[in-house]
């Protein structure tokens, strides 16, 4: 395993992250340094923590335990318990700033389904940038043109594809220009016949120097886009290294066994 | 002998039943926009987490849904100007009894209506960096208010035909003028006919309307 050390290029920074639900311990300490124009593809298999991990990089799950820094700033603050332990406390107001600069695709898309196209990709700039509208619709015609949707700006979400679908987050995810973009498994909810298309505009964003993790089960794609690839088990990251160390001469029996699994079909 | 039935009397006191229907039209507005207001606030605090604003509006909720609206208005206009100098007119007593009530039962649809809008909206407009607030007021609300809009006809409804316990306190709305009508000139038959179909001849129009708005919002679906 790769000892991270935190450099002027440090993005963003994980340190002992632990996530828990209850008795469920889903994040079982990971270490994690992103640096500016990383391309990390997370895989693993359902349950290792994939998603969680991801969602805790832009707060939408809190951490139990370790430290998120972004650029050379922890986020949140510690105050300590009675018993001496160390508790982080997380500001709202902090974290909507940090996300601001985090984007995030998810599985099912979550567009706004009572808004055009349009004005999805607006949505972020309108509310959270405080653009006025024409400052607004003039990104987000730009960023749809970008994943190739100039035609359906007025279409609602359920007219649309699942590819489209995603293709809108995507741009949605963009108008906010953020630093990094996190994807969660961004072509599993789609039909096989449309994941081409996601994963197109997907390469595009990495061949343009973009920040970004990808949580995927396209083994394929993470070993031609990805830069890094991680692999997590259990709530660790197992094995971590170049594509080809880590997909063509994995070290660990479970990164073995799982590459099979998902090239059994290959052929 | 079958009785017959004589409406001159009361479509000849045509002016007072005029000045009643602006009475109860007056109140049904500031009652739906009271009632339905209040609702939002307070069943924003029931849906919040936070025990400040969870708590005081459950209790609110409880004692409003669980005594009756008539009750609230007699005390209103009977016992409040006793226990503070207030001066409440029969309107101010009845709005506020009947807005009281009605801000409980909507209440529980928002949070209702709040509840049932997935949680991925929410990811999807905190992702952006979108404030709590930012993403009720402009992701789930107007999904969930979408979805309400039958059940919030209902309260509307409710409301038009809650006006008439104004008449308790005599605020001067429909059943008011009617029940002056039919002490005047004994023909209590005839006078409530006239105001239960007085009342139908609002309300069926406006459930009509909200259909229709219910089928525009669908397309958006």
């Amino acid at each position: 395993m790769d000892t991270p050390v935190p450099d002027a290029a440090t993005l963003l920074s994980v340190r002992g992250l632990h996530k828990r639900f209850g008795a469920l311990h889903v994040l079982r300490g990971v270490d994690l340094n992103i640096s500016r124009g990383d391309r990390i593809a997370i895989l693993g298999a359902s349950g290792s923590g994939k998603s969680t991990l991801l969602r805790c990089l832009n707060f939408l799950e809190l951490p139990s335990a370790g430290r998120i820094a972004i650029g050379a700033r922890p986020v949140g603050h510690e105050t300590r318990r009675t018993d001496g332990s160390i508790d982080v406390r997380y500001r709202e107001a902090e974290l909507v700033r940090l996300r601001q600069r985090v984007g995030m695709v998810f599985q099912q898309f979550n567009l706004f389904p009572n808004m055009s196209a349009l004005a999805n990709v607006m949505e972020g700039p309108r509310t959270v940038l405080g653009l006025s509208r024409a400052e607004a619709e003039a990104r987000a015609r730009e960023e749809l043109a970008r994943v190739g949707l100039t035609d359906k700006l007025r279409e609602y979400p359920a007219r649309l594809s699942g590819g489209q679908k995603q293709r809108v987050a995507i741009a949605r995810a963009l108008a906010m220009r953020p630093e990094i973009l996190l994807f969660d498994e961004p072509t599993s909810a789609l039909d096989p016949e449309l994941v081409g298309e996601v994963l197109h505009v997907i390469r595009t964003l990495a061949e343009e120097g973009r920040t970004m993790l990808l949580v995927t089960h396209e083994v394929g794609f993470a070993y031609h886009v990805a830069s890094r690839v991680v692999f997590l088990a259990e709530g660790i990251i197992l094995e971590s290294g170049t594509p080809d160390e880590v997909l063509r001469h994995p070290r660990e029996a479970r990164t073995r066994a799982f590459l099979a699994r998902h090239n059994e079909f290959n052929f | 002998m079958p009785y017959r039935w004589d409406f001159t009397s009361v479509l000849a006191n045509w002016p007072a039943l005029a000045v009643g229907a602006l009475g109860t039209l007056r109140i049904f507005a500031i009652c739906l926009v009271l009632g339905l207001g209040l609702g939002l606030i307070v069943g924003l605090g029931r849906y919040a987490r936070r025990r400040v604003l969870y708590y005081p509006a459950t209790a609110f909720v409880e004692f409003f849904r669980n005594t009756p609206v008539l009750v609230q208005i007699l005390w209103f206009y009977f016992a409040l100007p006793i226990l503070v100098p207030v001066e409440i007119s029969p309107l101010a007593a009845a709005a506020l009894g009947i807005s009281l009530n009605s801000a409980a039962f909507s209440a529980d649809l928002f949070r209702g209506g709040i509840q049932s809008i997935e949680p991925g909206q929410w990811d999807g407009g905190r992702a952006l960096g979108m404030t709590y607030a930012q993403t009720m007021r402009r992701i789930v609300l107007p999904q969930a208010v979408r979805r309400m809009v039958p059940a919030l006809t209902n309260r509307a409804i409710e409301i038009f035909k809650m006006s008439t316990l104004a008449s308790v306190v005599a605020y001067v709305e429909l059943l008011h003028q009617g029940q002056l009508i039919a002490s005047l000139h004994f023909n209590p038959i005839e006078t409530y006919s006239v105001i239960a179909i007085a009342f139908f001849l609002f309300l069926y129009p406006l459930v009509r309307a909200t259909y229709a708005i219910e089928r525009r919002l669908a397309r958006g679906d």
